[in-house]
């Protein structure tokens, strides 16, 4: 028994993105979409109005951009084997900082935005240094900030919802390019360069194999602590352009309401995209994915005259679901009872 | 005559393919320490995890008293008689030693627990092997020793008539060591039967009546303990294995001169050591050179090639490195030497098990290279291809997860991650352990090529014949410390065992 | 055998007790600062109203101790509050008489805790994850029941409201107050004085020895869960009498101020130490930060949440030192 080895080479799409297989967050999507086609008037339709393209495809891209831009940090996180509660805290702080320093009038807006992603990603760093040098539980590392960093927002902008009409930082998530959202661009920009990075040096490599075997990956002189650093803060700084732009929707911070709920959304995105939360192989392609199953998913909700308040149950049945589905113990008993249904008729 | 307490038969178990026990017999009576004995791998532990219910036996029945019993879960083999200590204790450090005594049991009424009843039943407890301690401390508080006794205490107050013992001493120093025995003393003429396993073998000839010894899943025999000398007893335990298929088990070992002194070695360790974890060690290593570390299971071996690579740090003596005083701190800085450990436990430390072969054996090569400077995919594959059939790893294709890998092909892949860095030293730590016969001889093989390409090899194994046949040196360890050296024709089979054997600790 | 008692216990012993301690002795530094600095904060009233105003919070917070003994952690009880809080609410106003709204409110909180920590127990699933799912569940059911608040007019809890316990002064301890008590002493027994609570205790120290020592690992985590489920629900019931109605948006975040309440009172967020009586100590520091902020009046309430936050850092940074000597000795 002698094997070639030389196979030949995966599809492209493949080798930039690999981990665990896309096909079911993408069966998912298309079952919505199936669902909506049939029973949604205008679900599909777009129109051109003032060249700016209109429709519910593109309220879904364009209101689930923040959980999308979450979705990449968390989904690096994850695959370190951690996860990162208090993104929504520090889309509150990003968003109290950019807000501010616009709102005074003598901060180029540059100088602003980059605030703001360099308090995201301080930040971040923090989360990462409890988690990988005191070696602090994730869940209860990032908690800290997730209590705190409301607080810490609010502080900065003095507890005022503060708004402002910095035409700039107006279309950062309001504006329209090409006749599209923007924050359709800045999703898309984020996710090549997070995904270039990734593939094209070796930092997803580190990164996988510290988050699926830690041990082994330190004989092999790469260093976890460093690793996960650089993941938490990457985390803040994604969690500070989703408050950017979360901030630049009701053009004001509102440091009490701005990202809440948002890390269930990201954890979920990344949980329904692939990306076991044991950590190991990631799919940043999943996750994307994820993050507009689930706006659809509220969207095709409120379509069907749900309360906005309400749309979470289905939600929480789903997410839940999808998990239980990735234990092996319950899909041995699903396949089980199948079998024994399948024997009974 | 009675029947025997304890009688197991062919017990048979498997996990996932590898066979860990195949028809293995054990028989226990009362009033008797039996010992059992074997390397790593030799299946003592799934041997007791079968007797107290938390693995259910393939094949095979145990009998107690005659009659036969299928104890389910160790809940279930307490409730016959049969109570485990672990080599970890298996208590709970946060509770106090009276909790922990009487954890689950407690005395209760009107559903609250009586706690002045809970002490006085536990001290009660301990008076009876002869403790005298404060209940209400907590466990986690005690000496090790301590925790060994409340934990065999626990185990003795169900009424247990076989009391197993994993490994109770590894942790323990001589002085606590002679109380444990005292007490086990005790028990055993109350007519307790103890099944003890220990990889002491001073400890076995002060204590134990029979020895039962295993040997990769297989029964080697029954002994009593005056029948056997130190010698038979390790000679039954490392074994003489059948290698059909070996290529320098023909070549004389004498035919490979040691490298003149006159060289530097490559490696030059004086007084090495590790409080807590090794005793000063010396050692050197030529190029070219393959170097055995023998001893029995815990003598050291292990700790020894993890302080030369830098993973437990060494808080004593010196190292050179070509001639140069070299401090390694950590993998990377071994790596950075010219150093690669390919590391026991092949599952803990080696695999990443849901990346790619392919990814897997560039790991180590690319960590050299830092994180942005990322091989060119066709580089990555060439060098993959070229180790996998170098090497002659059997898998469907470069991009398999390396989980779906057997053993052997496992191990394949690993060495194959570490020689694609043309280290100097290769530290193989059991490389050929739970693998088949031939992947056995395919990697005997490669580290003999090594040796042609001036890399020097430090050799762990617990097979002696096969450092016989590959090293040309071989230091010996005992109970963490190094005993002696052979090299050349000295090193046969025998000349280690005697070693082991006569040298008093 | 004498010389295996060692001197090494006695310290650790003292390490051991030393959260609770540090926990008691940054509650006495605030209590002392707030009665010094503001006028009228040293009296029995306000220290009454401080148990009182902070009941619910207690309740969950107690529950919650429970489910961090056992190594777990639970982040719906904000939502579960707000849920039945609302459901009784509403069964209320259609007429149900307060005893049985108030039991089924009990019952399904118990029952949905508890179907949580079997999802968590058998499928092995991430606690925290479970528990979200549970979050979204519950908060989204609770809009179902009723979209806004709903109003009690009972005479029940109108003479409930008004009932207070005579205690000093004057002064007297609110039924939610008695009610919170009530549920600390409850937790204390059961933590340390039953058979359950030992085996949870057990089974956050080790869970793996826990099942080796034949305990019913399962059960015992299963049957945390649902425990802090049904404090949540009493909470809610809590919730309804001190605000005298039901509002789907209540709650909010509570889990957060529950977690940090239980982990400054001392509990070991790993599980397997600390006590309900720790919590009762964490839940006063919390209230008495609260109540200074209002004294005070200049400082706003986003002060509360970075105080909490800094305090339970300090506190986690706390645990790690302490639980590593513990580590050591086994490598």
């Amino acid at each position: 028994m002698k094997d070639d080895p030389t196979l030949p080479r995966q599809p492209r799409l493949r080798a930039w993105f690999p981990g665990g297989s896309l096909l079911w967050p993408l069966a998912g999507l298309g079952a919505l979409l199936l669902f909506n086609l049939v029973f949604a008037t205008g679900f599909f339709r777009l129109e051109l109005r003032d060249g700016h393209v209109y429709g519910t495809l593109v309220d879904i891209l364009n209101q689930g951009s923040k959980a999308m831009l979450l979705s990449i940090g968390m989904t690096l996180v994850i695959a370190s084997g951690g996860v990162d509660l208090s993104v929504g805290s520090l889309m509150a702080i990003s968003g109290a900082v950019a807000a501010t320093a616009v709102a005074k009038g003598t901060v180029p807006f540059g100088a602003a935005v980059g605030a703001a992603l360099a308090a995201g990603g301080f930040a971040g760093l923090c989360n990462g240094f409890l988690v990988a040098v005191v070696r602090i539980q994730p869940i209860v590392a990032t908690l800290i900030l997730m209590v705190a960093g409301r607080g810490i927002a609010m502080l900065l902008t003095d507890g005022q919802i503060v708004t402002f009409e910095h035409p700039a930082f107006v279309f950062l998530g309001n504006g329209h390019l090409a006749g599209l959202p923007f924050t359709l661009f800045l999703v898309l920009l984020s996710l090549g360069a997070t995904a270039l990075v990734m593939r094209r040096t070796a930092a997803g490599l580190f990164l996988e194999s510290v988050g699926d075997n830690e041990r082994a990956a330190a004989l092999c002189g790469i260093s976890g602590t460093r690793v996960k650093l650089w993941v938490y803060a990457f985390s803040g700084l994604c969690a500070a352009l989703a408050g950017l732009v979360a901030t630049s929707n009701v053009k004001a911070a509102d440091s009490s309401r701005v990202g809440e709920m948002m890390e269930l959304d990201a954890i979920f995105a990344v949980v329904v995209g692939g990306t076991s939360l044991t950590g190991g192989r990631f799919t940043l392609l999943g996750s994307l994915i994820g993050a507009i199953l689930i706006q659809t998913l509220t969207t095709t909700l409120y379509n069907l005259g749900l309360e906005p308040a309400i749309a979470p149950v289905p939600k929480a049945i789903v997410v839940v679901g999808v998990c239980l589905l990735q234990s092996s113990r319950f899909r041995g008993e699903l396949s089980g009872w199948l079998r024994s249904r399948r024997a009974a008729a | 005559m009675s029947p025997p307490l304890l009688e197991a038969r062919g017990i048979s178990k498997a996990f996932r393919g590898a066979q860990a026990l195949s028809g293995v017999d054990l028989t226990l009576r009362e009033g008797e320490i039996h010992a059992l004995m074997g390397e790593n791998g030799a299946g003592k532990s799934t041997l007791i995890k079968v007797l107290t219910g938390v693995h259910p036996p393939d094949a095979g029945t145990i009998q107690w008293e005659g009659r036969p019993i299928q104890p389910r879960t160790p809940h279930e083999a307490e409730g016959h008689g049969i109570s485990t200590v672990y080599q970890e204790v298996n208590l709970v450090p946060n509770l106090s030693i009276a909790d922990n005594l009487l954890l689950g049991r407690q005395p209760t009424r009107l559903g609250l627990i009586r706690g002045g009843e809970v002490r006085r039943r536990a001290s009660a407890s301990l008076t009876r092997l002869g403790l005298d301690l404060d209940v209400r401390a907590p466990l986690g508080s005690c000496s090790l020793a301590v925790q060994q006794m409340v934990a065999i205490a626990r185990a003795l107050d169900i009424q247990a008539r076989l009391l197993i013992l994993d490994e109770p001493t590894s942790s323990l120093d001589e002085r606590e060591v002679a109380t444990l025995f005292s007490l086990l003393g005790r028990l055993k003429e109350k007519g307790l039967a103890i099944l003890f396993v220990t990889h002491f073998l001073d400890q076995v000839y002060a204590l134990a009546d029979r020895i039962t010894v295993l040997r990769n899943g297989a029964r080697v025999g029954d002994y009593p303990v005056a029948e056997l000398p130190r010698l038979r007893l390790i000679e039954a335990m490392l074994g003489r294995e059948f290698h059909p298929v070996s290529p320098a088990t023909d070549a004389p070992r004498s035919d490979s001169p040691t490298p003149p002194e006159a060289f530097t070695p490559l490696l030059e360790a004086r007084g090495l050591g590790r409080s807590g974890g090794m005793n000063p060690v010396d050692l050197s290593i030529h190029p070219g050179e393959i170097l055995g570390l023998s001893g029995l299971l815990g003598s050291g071996r292990t700790e020894t090639a993890r302080m030369l690579f830098g993973v437990d740090r060494p808080d004593q003596g010196s190292l050179r490195i070509n001639g140069a005083e070299q401090e390694i701190r950590s993998p990377r800085e071994g790596l950075r030497l010219g150093l690669a450990y390919c590391a026991e436990d092949r599952k803990a430390e080696g695999i990443i098990p849901n990346l790619s072969v392919r990814e897997n054996l560039i790991l180590a090569v690319q960590a050299g290279r830092g994180p942005l400077r990322l091989m060119g995919r066709a580089e990555q594959e060439t060098l993959a291809d070229h180790y996998i059939r170098a090497l002659n790893i059997r898998t469907a294709s470069r991009e398999t997860p390396i989980r779906n890998l057997s053993g052997g092909n496992q191990q394949k892949v690993l060495l194959a991650r570490w020689l694609a860095l043309q280290p100097k030293l290769i530290l193989l730590d059991e490389p050929t352990r739970g693998i088949d016969v031939g992947a056995k001889a395919e990697i005997e093989r490669l580290v003999a090529s090594l040796r042609g390409a001036g890399t020097a090899v430090l050799f762990i194994s617990s097979d002696l014949e096969e450092m016989v046949r590959n090293c040309q040196r071989v230091a010996v360890l005992k109970d963490r410390r190094k005993i002696g050296e052979l090299a050349g024709a000295d090193i046969t089979p025998s000349g280690i065992m005697r070693l082991i054997a006569h040298h008093e600790g | 055998m004498a010389s295996l008692k060692e001197g090494r216990r006695v310290k650790l012993r003292h390490s051991r007790s030393l959260p609770l301690l540090a926990t008691t002795g940054v509650l006495a530094i605030l209590y002392t600062s707030a009665s010094l600095l503001y006028p009228g904060f040293f009296t029995v009233r306000v220290f009454l109203n401080l148990l009182g105003d902070n009941a619910f919070l207690g309740i969950t917070a107690i529950g919650m101790t429970f489910v961090i003994l056992s190594g777990g952690i639970d982040l719906s009880v904000g939502a579960v509050v707000a849920f039945t809080g609302t459901l009784i609410a509403s069964l209320l106003t259609r007429g149900t008489p307060p005893g049985w709204a108030m039991l089924l409110a009990l019952a399904i909180g118990s029952t949905f805790g508890g179907a949580m920590g079997f999802l968590i127990h058998r499928y092995e699933l991430p606690p925290f994850l479970v528990t979200l799912g549970g979050m979204f569940f519950a908060r989204g059911m609770s809009f179902v029941v009723s979209k806004e608040s709903v109003g009690i007019t009972h005479p029940l809890y109108q003479q409930a409201s008004d009932f207070g316990l005579p205690v000093a002064g004057g002064a007297s301890l609110p039924l939610t107050g008695i009610l919170f008590l009530g549920v600390v002493a409850l937790g204390v027994t059961v933590a340390h004085g039953t058979r359950f609570g030992r085996n949870l205790y057990a089974l956050g120290g080790n869970e793996a020895s826990a099942r080796l020592m034949g305990l019913p690992v399962g059960g015992v985590k299963i049957a945390a869960y649902a425990l802090n489920g049904f404090c949540s629900a009493l909470a809610g019931i809590v919730a309804t009498l001190y605000m005298g109605s039901g509002n789907p948006a209540m709650g909010f975040g509570l889990e957060l101020d529950a977690i940090a309440s239980v982990v400054i009172g001392g509990t070991l967020l790993t599980g397997g130490a600390g006590s309900p009586a720790g919590t009762l100590v964490g839940v006063l520091i919390f209230g008495t930060l609260q109540t200074a902020l209002v004294f005070d009046g200049r400082l706003n309430s986003w002060w509360l949440r970075i105080a909490v936050g800094l305090l339970l850092l300090l506190f986690i940074l706390l645990q790690r030192v302490l639980s590593r000597p513990a580590g050591a000795r086994h490598p």
